[in-house]
C-alpha cells in the first residue's frame, strides 16, 4: 500500500517526480500496534518492519523511554530550582521520539526542534549538553557533526528546509543516508514546512518529515492549524504519508523504518504524523490551565506511551523485577549526572561573546572586542572584571 | 585582459568557481536553461549539469533554507535572488539561520553561502525590481556584505565571496550589467585586493566622496566635473559594506577633512549614517564640515517616471560636494 513508485530522482526536478501519483496512499486510519491497554495487535503492513525487534530490544525501548522521562522531570525540577532558565517538557511524547530515533542509522542526519530532547538523547548527546542552552551557557549544546544531529531549532519549521537541503546534498553525493526533519503540528502552518515539501517532492529528496502532532502549539489547538488531518496534507504535495499512534513506540518505529527505506532506495520523501499529546506545559513558563480542559489531560493520561509498553512487557513476562530495578537505576544515574553536570557547568568567559561570529577576522567586530576588553581591563584585576558585577 | 560586460564578468567568475570546487552549487529561479533573467548564469547549466546549476521552485525561503542544508552537508551554495525586492521571503532564513549558524554552533557548522542580489534602480522597472535592501543585511551580525562596481571586481569578488567560509551577500548593480570593461581572468585571487577592502578609485585632496555599486561610476563622473571647477574629489569605492574598511576611509578623510557619502538606498538608518557616525567618531578633529549624505529619499521605491529624482545623480552629488566645501549650494542659507 505504501507504494514506492516515485523512481529515482536527481537533484534536478522533472522526470518521474512530476508524474501523477494518485495511487500513493495518504494518511488514512491511525495505525496502532500496541493498544493503550498494552495489547499487541497485528498489522499486515507494519508487522514485517518489526520482525527483527527482539524481546531484549523491546526492553531497551522501554528503558529509553523511562530514562528520557526522568531526564525531562529532572530538567523541569532544575528549572524550578533556578538552575535552568527555561525547559520545554516532552512528557507524553516519549514513544514518538524514541521509536523514530531508534529506527535511524548513525549516518542519517536529524534536524530537530527544541522539544526533541528524546531524539538527541538517543543519538548520543550527553544529557548535560541537552540542557546547556536552557541554562544560558551556550546557544546550542553540541557539535552537530559528532552525533549527526543539528542543533535544536527554535524558529518554528525552519529546520524542515535544512533537512531537505541536506537531503539534496546526500542525493548529489550518491549516498544512501536520510535526513529527518522533526517538527510539530503548529509548524505545518509555517511557509517553510510547506516550501520544504515542495522542494522535497520536486527533487525527490531522501528526507522524512516527522511531525509530532501533540495537539497544542502553546495555547492553540491543532484544529486552528489544520482543517483536515495533518497527514492528509502531504498528498497535495505528492508526498506519501502515514498517520500513526504517536504513543505507540512500535507503530512509530515501523512507520519510520518504512519511510527511511523508501528514501534510501530513491523513493523520495515521506510525511509521518505521529499523533501524540503534550502532557506538560509548552515550556516551564507556560500555564496550560488557562486554555485546556483537565478532562482532555485525563483522557490522554490513559493512553500513556510508557504505561502501555510496560503492560505489554509484563504480559509477555519480559519485565522481571530485576529488569525493572535496572531500568530505575539507569534513570536515577542519568538524572544524578544531569543534576551535577548542570550545577557544576562552568560559566562562559565574558570575551566568549565575540567568538565565532565570523570564521575569519572582521575589522569592525575586532575593534569592538578590543574596546570592550580595554573596558574590562579598566577595572584592574581581570579576574574581578570578569565577574558579573565587574562586567557592567 | 579581455573586454567583457559586467554580467559576463560575473558569469566567468562563477564558471571558474564551479570548475575549481566540486562543492560549489548554483541555485535559483530561472538560472538554468534561461541563464537567469539577466543572463548572468548563461550556459552554466549546459556545461555543469542540472545537479550543479539548479533551477529551484519559486520560493525564496525554500531556496535559502535548502542552501543552509546543503552548506550543512559541506556544499558551497551560490544563491541567486532574482531581484532585490524578492529577497524578503528569504529574510528569516538569512537573518535567523545563515547569519547565526556559525555563532550558534561555536564554529562547528560553517555557512559558506553566497547570495547574489541584482539591486538598485535606473532601469524603468515595475515595483519590487529596483530596491537597495543592503542596510538590512549590514545591520545583521554574521553576514559579510559586498557590492561591486566594475567588471574586474565583479569577476574577482564573486570568486572571493564563494571561497569565503562566511556567508556573503553580493550586490550586483543591475543597471551596470551591460557596461563593458577590461577583465583579467587570470588574476590570482590571493594577490587581488581582499574582499573586505575599499579602494580609492580617484585620488583627490579637497573632499572624500564614498560610493558603492552603481553609484561609483556616477561619483567618478562627478569628480571629473568637479575638477573642471578646480575642486579635487577623492572617490572611494567602498566594495565591502560589512565590514566597512574604515582604515581606508579614515586615511582619506584625515587628508581631505570633508566627507560625502552617496547611495541609492533610503537615508534613515542607511549605510551613509553608519559611515558618517563612525568617521565622525574616529576623525572628528580632522573634519572641517559635517558629513553629507546624498541618498535616495525615505520613500518606497517610486514609479519609474520619478526614479531619476530618487536616485542620486551627478548634479545632486556635486551639490553635496559644494555643501561639504561650504560653497554656494541648494541649501545655502538654511540652518542645519
Amino acid at each position: 500500500m505504501f507504494t514506492d513508485d516515485a523512481g529515482k530522482g536527481g537533484i534536478s526536478a522533472g522526470g518521474p517526480g512530476n508524474s501523477a501519483e494518485s495511487n500513493r496512499r495518504t494518511g488514512g486510519d491511525l495505525v496502532q500496534l500496541i493498544t493503550p491497554g498494552g495489547e499487541r495487535v497485528s498489522h499486515p503492513e507494519f508487522d514485517p518492519w518489526l520482525q527483527d525487534v527482539t524481546d531484549e530490544q523491546l526492553g531497551a525501548l522501554y528503558e529509553d523511554m523511562v530514562v528520557i522521562r526522568r531526564i525531562d522531570a529532572e530538567a523541569t525540577a532544575l528549572q524550578r530550582q533556578g538552575e535552568l532558565a527555561l525547559w520545554p517538557p516532552l512528557l507524553g511524547q516519549e514513544a514518538s521520539q524514541i521509536g523514530s530515533a531508534r529506527a535511524l542509522r548513525d549516518d542519517d542526519f536529524v534536524f530537530p526542534s527544541y522539544r526533541d530532547n528524546g531524539v538527541a538523547y538517543c543519538r548520543g548527546v550527553n544529557p548535560e549538553d541537552i540542557v546547556k542552552a536552557w541554562r544560558g551557557n551556550a546557544l546550542a549544546g553540541w557539535d552537530p557533526y559528532t552525533v549527526n544531529v543539528a542543533t535544536q531549532q527554535i524558529i518554528i519549521g525552519a529546520q524542515s528546509l535544512h533537512a531537505t537541503g541536506y537531503a539534496m546534498g546526500i542525493q548529489n553525493d550518491g549516498a544512501d543516508s536520510v535526513a529527518v526533519a522533526y517538527f510539530g503540528d503548529g509548524a505545518t502552518s509555517e511557509g517553510d514546512v510547506n516550501e520544504a515539501m515542495v522542494f522535497a517532492a520536486s527533487f525527490q529528496a531522501p528526507v522524512v518529515f516527522f511531525c509530532q502532532n501533540n495537539h497544542w502549539a502553546i495555547s492553540e489547538p491543532v484544529r486552528l492549524q489544520s482543517h483536515i488531518q495533518i497527514a492528509d496534507r502531504a498528498a497535495g504535495f505528492g508526498i506519501p504519508s502515514m498517520r500513526v499512534d504517536g504513543n505507540d513506540v512500535l507503530a512509530v518505529m515501523a512507520a519510520t523504518r518504512i519511510a527511511l527505506d523508501r528514501a534510501r532506495h530513491g523513493g523520495g520523501p515521506t510525511f509521518i504524523e505521529a499523533v501524540t499529546y503534550r502532557m506538560g506545559p509548552h515550556t516551564t513558563a507556560d500555564d496550560p490551565t488557562r486554555y485546556r480542559d483537565a478532562n482532555e489531560l485525563e483522557d490522554w493520561a490513559a493512553k500513556d506511551p510508557i504505561a502501555r509498553l510496560k503492560t505489554l512487557l509484563e504480559r509477555k513476562g519480559l519485565l522481571p523485577e530485576e529488569l525493572e530495578a535496572t531500568v530505575a537505576a539507569a534513570a536515577d544515574a542519568v538524572a544524578k549526572a544531569l543534576r551535577s553536570g548542570t550545577i557544576n557547568m562552568p560559566d562562559p568567559a565574558p570575551m566568549d561573546i565575540f567568538k565565532h561570529v565570523y570564521s575569519t577576522p572582521n575589522s569592525s567586530l575586532d575593534r569592538q572586542q578590543d574596546h570592550y576588553s580595554r573596558y574590562l581591563a579598566s577595572f584592574g584585576d581581570p579576574a574581578e572584571a570578569a565577574t558579573e558585577e565587574g562586567a557592567r | 585582459m579581455t573586454q567583457m560586460t559586467f554580467a559576463r564578468a560575473i558569469n566567468s567568475g562563477l564558471r571558474k568557481s564551479l570548475e575549481n570546487d566540486p562543492k560549489v552549487v548554483l541555485m535559483g529561479e530561472d538560472i538554468g536553461a534561461l541563464g537567469g533573467v539577466f543572463r548572468v548564469t548563461d550556459g552554466l547549466q549546459k556545461d555543469f549539469g542540472k545537479h550543479r546549476v539548479v533551477d529551484t521552485p519559486l520560493a525564496e525561503s525554500g531556496i535559502m533554507g535548502t542552501a543552509v542544508g546543503l552548506a550543512y552537508r559541506g556544499y558551497r551554495p551560490v544563491v541567486e535572488i532574482q531581484f532585490d525586492g524578492f529577497i524578503y521571503p528569504a529574510f528569516d532564513q538569512i537573518v535567523s539561520q545563515v547569519a547565526k549558524m556559525h555563532y550558534r554552533t561555536q564554529g562547528a557548522v560553517k555557512m559558506p553561502i553566497t547570495i547574489r542580489v541584482p539591486f538598485g534602480g535606473g532601469i524603468g522597472s515595475p515595483e519590487h525590481h529596483s530596491e537597495s535592501p543592503e542596510a538590512y543585511f549590514t545591520h545583521t551580525s554574521g553576514l559579510r556584505v559586498v557590492s561591486v562596481s566594475n567588471p574586474q571586481d565583479a569577476h574577482t569578488m564573486i570568486q572571493q565571496a564563494i571561497a569565503s567560509d562566511d556567508p556573503v551577500l553580493y550586490f550586483e548593480p543591475k543597471r551596470r550589467y551591460h557596461d563593458k570593461g577590461e577583465v583579467d581572468e587570470t588574476l590570482d585571487l590571493g594577490a587581488a585586493l581582499s574582499l573586505e577592502k575599499a579602494r580609492v578609485v580617484t585620488e583627490g585632496t579637497d573632499v572624500t566622496l564614498v560610493a558603492y555599486g552603481p553609484l561609483v561610476k556616477t561619483a567618478k563622473d562627478a569628480a571629473l566635473a568637479a575638477a573642471d571647477e578646480g575642486v579635487s574629489v577623492e572617490v572611494i569605492d567602498l566594495r565591502s559594506l560589512a565590514p566597512v574598511d574604515f582604515a581606508t576611509l579614515e586615511a582619506s578623510v584625515r587628508k581631505t577633512g570633508r566627507l560625502v557619502i552617496t547611495h541609492e538606498a533610503s537615508q534613515t538608518g542607511g549605510l551613509g549614517a553608519e559611515v558618517a557616525a563612525s568617521i565622525t567618531e574616529r576623525c572628528f578633529y580632522h573634519l572641517e564640515a559635517a558629513p553629507v549624505r546624498i541618498t535616495g529619499f525615505d520613500v518606497p521605491y517610486p514609479y519609474s517616471k520619478l526614479e531619476m529624482h530618487h536616485l542620486p545623480g551627478l548634479d545632486r552629488i556635486l551639490d553635496g560636494v559644494d555643501r561639504a566645501l561650504g560653497r554656494p549650494n541648494s541649501l545655502s542659507g538654511l540652518e542645519g
